[in-house]
């Protein structure tokens, strides 16, 4: 199942486990999916009389606000009310870490799409007519748009976070080659294909139903409270599935569904708020811009002795999410590769952008490239490859990461090996080589991008889950949980979990809405981990209602409870099928008054991190992987395509290949994306270009690579993974990086006078403009 | 009074019929299933099918409704995702995106089946390509594809190889539902009049004003022209062409004749939008959108081609298309004139015709710099040239200088590298999201190169034309 193109003697070579059972297991949300089915917040039944909302946003990236006029839209037939910050009886404050961004602006604005005002009226046609009657006057004040002016200016977020290992300065002294440089990539459009939305409904006594598109429902439930200056038991969130999320719905959600139900709060009606795509492009954030610099010491046989580097994280204009994606792009500065003298700082800039906010990878994307960038350099001025300096310095059992954490099961090598000897890279290479030697109008490049990625939040206290196991009278079962349903397949997985604890078919279980009245106070679906905590908490929720129906099972057939197993529907004594059916059972246990609710809270153990020391143990595990991808550059035209990506990926012990290898194939597009056509682009006042899907491309179906091969490492799988199955959702994402460099290379075969910079995204004009860099035109 | 069949069921409705079909099914059908991505055709999440009736047969093509008016589909069959439900059970487009993983938050499955279903009813040919060329115009960020071309192949081979399926085939196979068979007869008894249509703007497929002013039109009075057959049809006459304005992409892409022509027609049109977009949009309007980077115009400006414009009174007149534009977004033609035809001469043994483009993404983007070449060779000489560029200026430009410059010369390297030189003189790129003026320029050089390359492949090479290692 996980290799494509497969061939006898490969499949000799490989050891993976046998998991039949568990490739048959299809996502179980796709059947409503492709029958167009499946429910999101612009589908769910409304209300009769429910108004639209559209947001006025600021059209200057700064300054001050010296005078709005609503009364043209206002007058406008159809318009039901403006909602501006005076509007608010609460905090007019939507910050998660830092109270530092207000819900719609007062005074001043601060990046062009700020929220300003919302406009209800009975149609969303006649919101966005009355949007363009409203007349606003702003008195412009400088725009920052990169992090470099920000640190020019003093513009901050938070103070910086430095991690250190041994001692750099030692480690370079001891150095044979020490190399510096800068780099720079790019921010990402989350695009998800499902835009922002949400639904606001009034209930009884003031209280207020949220249907939001969001990855953090608590996260929701809380700001509306403090916006609207109630008590959070007075606003339900509910959740039915996210039509993509890819972290642009984690903190990013949230302020759509306050204002909807702001709206509603007042109105005391229904109050929809879907963005469409432009506000949406124009008015969120992204993945964050990074500007860095590095510094790199390697001694003759290539090892990494030293390494320095500070990152510029380019946070917009407001906090959100960014301290806590800088921190992560600290932790995975020396991505798969131990080095014993490390020094990074990451700077929280503070910009005139849309404040940037979480993307799957959460700032480790970021850190890696530039390390594979310093290598890259390192690798063309010593004149070996980058492949010989990534392989003497990958990661070792019980090698220290700067953050302290000791590296325990390590795969960085078993993938690497893995790769290189199943693919040959002997042979890749050497087809490579042989190709640009024949071709003069078309060169081929490639590889290595080696991933190591910790699993759990680096903020170690919301590393927990709650599940919530109802099994009914008939005997079917319904599960809640914290885990939002956005395409990852969280939903099959928490349903083969308990498919398997009480041993009935998947038919008999059904996942619930995420709904806060149902499970409270939870972290958002993020930071892969997911199914991990919901997971190990409707195992545990499961495992305590099996106990009761064991016990239950013992006393009805007076036989020892450890004798006792579920299987298939049936009681089993001592491996013999009884005549007690599961359904029996279930009535059997109703009428003894056993309850057949189990509420389980699951935090995973082992981690924490110490801020004032940056040193601890705040990852469960680490995800492993390796991948050789491999480009042909049109050296005429500029233009690119990907002939193979070959991956070696750390899944544990999977327990959907199918589902996990989607997440791969996806993680992979995206970070291919990210790396070459998908380019942001803001002109010096802080106004959007890339605002549609015309001038903003993200991969189709002719630009992911022609052929990509997954082949599991075999590893015994990780006990604080939900069934020793790892997460998968962002490692994958990072062997995207590989695509820069690959270009990178079939560009040198071609101009070797090409100065390397290290810049992303490859787009094809980079790509142009460098085969003839230093050439004559 | 504007009748269709949406489905199963028959509509007559007196909405705006400059309101969006996707409006129109979402949100007073509410028919859910068709999704709202981008609502400008770069998504796919709003596929649909039209079916036409011709000769008692249905033809079916998918468009992205988003861009397209309710008033385009008088007459016309819709299915919608739920159109292609079948009950209790997964048709043979849905079975295979589920079997293959090949949805994950399944926002974008919908335009997907739909499309794919569009694809089994087409007469095209059903093979590993065609099919995704049928998806071409979908966007998918959670899957990475590989889990949807494999759906697509397990199609295909369900399709059995078979280029031409009957709808009872595709009925007894569990490709559609039953109620297919009867939508020939539905369609001629619903008996759906042309109606008058107001004054106001006039509308083709849509595929440019609603990305530019869906609001406008679906408040405002407009005057839909694609149903009009005198505006339709290819015709080839004394070795030249002549297409209707309003005929579609897919038309000349269709165009069994035209493709002898144009051996590599299919290459050029599929850098031209998604299939989706093709089957809606018009000749005339791209000509008329007037886009510096407009790829049929810059392809029908190197044919040397002839307008012809008609006006309300039934005046025509007839000019190069290389006058017609007359600076950024403007052009010759006067109030109530349309743009009735394109005429062109056909390819002989001895001309040569390339079109090139490129884009930050090779498929439905906008291109930063398109050119076409159209040379006529005679004893390795160049008698005739033309050559047009996108992208370089503020029309979608002809080069005068650079083709009469290559008129006479003899097919050498030399000859080509010194019409660059008069190439570079001609055009005047500006920076803007598409790429900055230096490389709109070098790409200008290296497109132009690439028709030589391309049309000439065993008398050219790139290193004939540029110095590198």
């Amino acid at each position: 199942m996980h290799k494509h193109n497969s061939n006898k003697a490969l499949d000799s070579k490989l050891n993976a486990v046998s998991m039949s059972n568990k490739q048959s297991i299809k996502n179980l949300d796709s059947y409503t999916h492709v029958r167009g089915e499946s429910l999101y917040v612009d589908d769910v039944n409304i209300r009769q009389g429910t108004f639209h909302a559209v947001v006025f946003d600021s059209p200057k990236a700064h300054g001050h606000i010296k005078h709005i006029d609503y009364s043209k839209a206002e007058a406008l037939e159809g318009v039901v009310r403006i909602f501006t910050y005076k509007d608010i009886p609460g905090k007019n404050q939507i910050g998660g870490i830092i109270p530092d961004e207000p819900l719609f602006a007062e005074d001043e604005v601060h990046f062009w799409g700020m929220p300003i005002a919302l406009i209800v009226a009975e149609t969303e046609f006649i919101a966005r007519k009355a949007r363009s009657l409203i007349d606003i006057d702003i008195e412009e004040l400088p725009v920052i748009t990169t992090a470099k002016q920000a640190k020019a200016k003093g513009s901050f977020i938070n103070a910086p976070r430095s991690f250190s290992l041994g001692d750099t300065e030692k480690g370079f002294a001891a150095c044979d080659y020490i190399f510096e440089g800068e780099t720079f990539s790019n921010g990402q459009e989350h695009l998800y294909i499902e835009a922002q939305g949400a639904y606001a409904e009034p209930l009884e006594n003031g209280n207020v139903k949220i249907t939001s598109s969001t990855q953090g429902p608590t996260a929701v439930q809380k700001t509306t409270a403090q916006v609207l200056g109630v008590a959070m038991h007075k606003i339900e969130v509910d959740v039915t599935r996210l039509g993509g999320g890819f972290g642009g719905k984690e903190d990013q959600a949230t302020p759509w569904a306050v204002m909807a139900a702001l709206a509603t709060y007042h109105l005391n009606q229904s109050v929809k708020l879907i963005l469409n795509r432009h506000d949406d492009l124009r008015m969120t954030g992204k993945r964050h811009p990074y500007e860095s610099t590095y510094k790199i010491g390697l001694s003759k046989d290539l090892k990494i002795l030293a390494y320095q580097a500070e990152f510029l994280q380019n946070s917009g204009a407001a906090a959100d999410l960014s301290p806590a994606i800088a921190e992560r792009t600290l932790f995975h500065a020396t991505n798969s590769y131990f080095v014993p003298n490390v020094e990074t700082t990451v700077i929280s800039c503070k910009t005139n952008l849309p404040p940037n906010t979480a993307f799957r990878g959460f700032g480790g994307p970021q850190g890696m490239f530039v390390i594979e960038s310093a290598i890259a350099k390192a690798a063309h001025e010593i004149g070996v490859t980058p492949r010989q300096i990534q392989e003497a310095n990958l990661l070792d059992e019980n090698d220290t990461f700067s953050y302290g954490q000791i590296a325990k099961q390590v795969e960085a090598k078993n993938t690497w090996n893995s790769a290189t000897t199943l693919y040959n890279i002997e042979a890749l290479e050497q087809e490579v080589e042989d190709f640009n030697k024949q071709h003069s109008d078309f060169k081929k490049g490639l590889a290595l991008m080696p991933v190591t990625f910790g699993i759990s939040f680096t903020n170690t206290p919301m590393n927990h889950a709650r599940a919530l196991v109802h099994i009914y009278l008939d005997g079917s079962v319904g599960i809640s949980t914290a885990a939002v349903e956005m395409g990852q397949g969280v939903n099959t997985k928490m349903m083969q979990i308990a498919a398997q604890v009480f041993s009935i078919p998947i038919e008999h279980i059904k996942i619930e809405t995420t709904n806060t009245t149902r499970v409270a106070n939870t972290s958002p679906s993020a930071a892969s981990s997911t199914a991990d905590l919901n997971g190990k908490a409707t195992l545990k929720a499961c495992n305590a209602l099996l106990q009761r129906l064991k016990q239950v099972a013992s006393e009805d057939l007076k036989v020892s409870e450890d004798t006792i197993e579920l299987k298939d529907g049936f009681v089993y004594c001592n491996g013999k099928k009884s005549e007690l059916s599961w359904t029996t059972l279930i009535s059997k246990t109703m009428l003894k008054r056993v309850a057949l609710t189990e509420n389980a809270h699951y935090a995973t153990p082992e981690i924490h991190f110490d801020k004032t020391k940056e040193k601890g143990h705040p990852f469960a595990y680490h995800v492993y992987g390796t991948a050789i991808i491999t480009t042909t550059v049109d050296c005429t035209r500029g233009t690119y395509e990907f002939d193979s990506v070959k991956i070696v990926h750390d899944y544990g012990k999977s327990m959907s290949e199918g589902i996990d290898l989607g997440q791969v194939e996806g993680a992979l597009a995206q970070g291919i994306g990210w790396m070459t056509m998908e380019e942001i682009a803001y002109n010096d006042d802080g106004k959007l270009l890339s605002n549609a899907l015309s001038t903003y491309k993200i991969p189709d179906i002719f630009s992911v690579p022609k052929e990509v091969e997954v082949i599991p490492v075999d590893t015994k799988g990780h006990d604080l993974a939900i069934l020793k199955s790892k997460a998968v959702g962002e490692p994958p994402l990072m062997y995207g990086i590989g695509a820069y460099f690959a270009i990178q290379n079939a560009i040198k075969a071609f101009n070797p006078n090409y100065n390397l910079k290290f810049h992303a995204p490859m787009t094809p004009e980079k790509v142009l403009l460098s085969l003839y860099d230093n050439q004559l035109i | 009074m504007i009748t269709f069949i949406l489905n199963n069921k028959t509509i007559r409705t007196t909405e705006h019929s400059g309101m969006t079909l996707l409006d129109f099914v979402r949100y007073e059908q509410r028919l859910t299933g068709t999704k709202i991505g981008c609502r400008e055709g770069d998504c796919g999440a709003c596929t649909i099918l039209v079916g036409t009736l011709s000769q008692n047969s249905m033809t079916y093509q998918s468009i992205t409704s988003c861009i397209s008016p309710l008033g385009n589909a008088h007459g016309k069959h819709i299915v919608t995702v739920e159109g292609t439900n079948l009950k209790d059970k997964l048709t043979k487009a849905q079975e295979a995106m589920k079997a293959n993983y090949a949805t994950q938050c399944g926002f974008c499955t919908p335009g997907f089946v739909v499309a794919l279903t569009g694809f089994a009813l087409s007469n095209s040919e059903h093979n590993y390509n065609t099919a995704l060329d049928a998806i071409s115009g979908n966007i998918c960020r959670c899957t990475g594809y590989k889990a949807i071309e494999k759906a697509a192949y397990q199609l295909v081979d369900n399709l059995e190889n078979q280029d031409k399926h009957t709808v009872n085939w595709l009925i007894n196979n569990e490709f559609i539902p039953d109620y297919f068979e009867t939508i020939p007869q539905r369609i001629k008894d619903i008996e759906a009049k042309d109606f008058n249509q107001p004054q106001g703007k006039y509308v083709s497929g849509g595929t440019d004003l609603y990305v530019q002013q869906a609001d406008h039109l679906a408040d405002n009075e407009v005057h839909l022209i694609a149903a009009k057959d005198k505006l339709k049809g290819i015709t080839i006459e004394n070795k030249s062409c002549t297409i209707g304005a309003n005929s579609t992409v897919s038309d000349l892409w269709n165009h069994a004749e035209i493709n002898s022509y144009f051996p590599k027609l299919k290459q050029h049109l599929k850098l031209v939008s998604s299939e989706q977009i093709r089957n809606m949009a018009s000749f005339g309007g791209n000509l008329v959108n007037a886009s510096p980077i407009g790829d049929m115009t810059i392809f029908f400006l190197a044919l040397n081609s002839d307008v012809t414009i008609s006006n309300d009174h039934g005046n025509e007149r007839t000019m190069p298309l290389k006058h017609f534009y007359q600076g950024y977004k403007t052009y010759d033609l006067n109030d109530g004139e349309l743009i009735k035809s394109i005429h062109f001469k056909l390819p002989t043994n001895s001309t040569f015709f390339n079109f090139e483009k490129v884009c930050k993404r090779t498929h439905l983007d906008i291109a930063s710099v398109n050119s076409a070449i159209h040379l006529t060779i005679e004893n390795n000489n160049i008698s005739e040239a033309h050559v047009s560029i996108g992208g370089v200026a503020a029309i979608p430009k002809y080069l005068h200088e650079t083709s009469t410059f290559l008129i006479g010369k003899p097919l050498t390297s030399e000859t080509v590298i010194n019409a660059n030189a008069v190439l570079q003189d001609e055009i005047a790129p500006i920076s803007d999201v598409r790429g900055t003026s230096d490389y709109k320029r070098l790409l200008g050089r290296q497109l132009f190169f690439a028709h030589f390359t391309a049309l000439f492949p065993k008398q050219f090479t790139l290193n004939d034309f540029v110095q590198h290692a």
